[in-house]
């Protein structure tokens, strides 16, 4: 078959096929993808509940509230046997190295930190990248068990007593920062 | 030229990386580990495989003037897929590449292929240029990213070498990355040259 011609004919015909059919397909594979991406982020919220929060057989209804920072934050009650054992908070700081930085924190009734589960980070892997596992129980410088209303929870550069992980100052300060965030929401 | 030769070509004669050094951005910037740069070399290849077929076929459908506008329609399109499919059914890999994924519309080595070589070819060699070129992408992504892992923090897709204190840092971090893809270059071009 011969190249169609240059004319403005077929400029429109041949743009308007591609871009109709495009919006088609995409529409289509939208409608196929929605219900398991929404799954998968139910599944990781749930996931992430259940790696900080005290032992609990039921999620509350999610809460969501703005922290000091002007960021969305939610707050999930946990219930164990239909009682409030606990809080999970979802909270998000802009501090972070590579930007971003997404935590949920467990809370038991005291206030005391139960957990924590890094969602979202970019930053530098190698340094910061280890936030996941730096402040958990057996990392450097554990915060779980630690109340934020009683311990200075700030890296020990600005007089606090959480070890910032090496060379990552500025990501520990984040990760501080989530801590006051998250602390500040339910206090 | 065969579909073999077609395939050996873009695997080697017109590596990517190490021959064309087109799609520069996503080379430095998503191998700080083997996994980061195969899964993003595999992502480029999906894009580059369907892009290439779709373009071929409709080449003659497309008229010059306006070829570019409709390539990149398409281009996106694909992108746009795999973007879904993968935060669908891989969301750890989706949320590791980050914006990587939408940036493949602007990977010259998708556009540029699609240029020289589905605009003038069959969509069967078209197809199977997609699949040479995607493949050296990604072996030549996960080369690098190994080497940046294995000095940077002596592990290998996760398992690890030697313990992480002895790693050079720098080998992740950005500085790491021109210095692998150079000495990268300087190996694949002496061996080729013998």
């Amino acid at each position: 078959m011969a190249k169609l011609e240059n004319n403005l004919k077929n400029f429109f015909l041949s743009m308007f096929l591609i871009t109709a059919i495009v919006g088609a397909v995409l529409g289509g594979v939208y409608v196929l993808t929605e219900e398991p991406i929404a799954q998968a982020a139910a599944a990781k919220q749930e996931a992430a509940i259940k790696a900080v929060a005290p032992k609990f057989d039921s999620v509350g209804e999610a809460v969501v509230k703005t922290t000091e920072n002007g960021e969305p934050a939610k707050i999930f009650p946990v219930m164990l046997a239909g009682e409030e054992v606990g809080k999970a908070v979802q909270v998000t700081t802009k501090k972070g190295f590579g930007g971003k930085v997404e935590v949920m924190f467990g809370f038991d009734m005291n206030n005391t930190i139960t957990g924590y589960n890094v969602l979202m980070l970019n930053e530098t892997p190698g340094l910061g990248s280890k936030m996941p596992d730096w402040f958990q129980l057996g990392g450097k410088s554990p915060v779980i068990g630690k109340n934020p209303g009683v311990d200075n929870l700030t890296v020990t550069k600005d007089g606090g007593s959480v070890d910032a992980i090496t060379a990552a100052t500025i990501s520990s300060r984040a990760f501080c920062d989530a801590i006051a965030q998250a602390y500040g929401l339910i206090k | 030229m065969t579909k073999l030769e077609i395939l050996i070509n873009g695997l080697v004669k017109e590596n990517p990386t190490f021959v064309l050094l087109l799609g520069m951005c996503p080379t430095l910037g998503t191998t700080s580990s083997a996994i980061n740069g195969m899964s993003m070399g595999l992502a480029t290849m999906a894009v580059l495989i369907c892009s290439n077929f779709v373009i071929s076929a409709l080449r003659n459908l497309i008229p010059d003037k306006v070829h570019i506008p409709c390539y990149i329609v398409v281009i996106a399109a694909f992108v746009t897929v795999v973007q879904l499919v993968l935060q669908a059914y891989a969301p750890a890999i989706y949320e590791t590449l980050g914006l990587f994924i939408p940036l493949i519309v602007v990977n010259c080595i998708v556009l540029g292929r699609a240029e020289s070589f589905a605009a003038k070819n069959t969509p069967g060699d078209s197809a199977m240029d997609g699949i040479g070129i995607g493949l050296g992408f990604t072996i030549a992504l996960t080369l690098i990213g190994a080497v940046r892992e294995i000095l940077g923090t002596g592990m290998i897709f996760g398992v690890k070498l030697y313990p992480e204190e002895f790693g050079a840092l720098t080998f992740v971090l950005a500085p790491g990355a021109f210095i692998t893809l150079g000495f990268l270059v300087a190996v694949f071009n002496k061996v080729l040259k013998k």
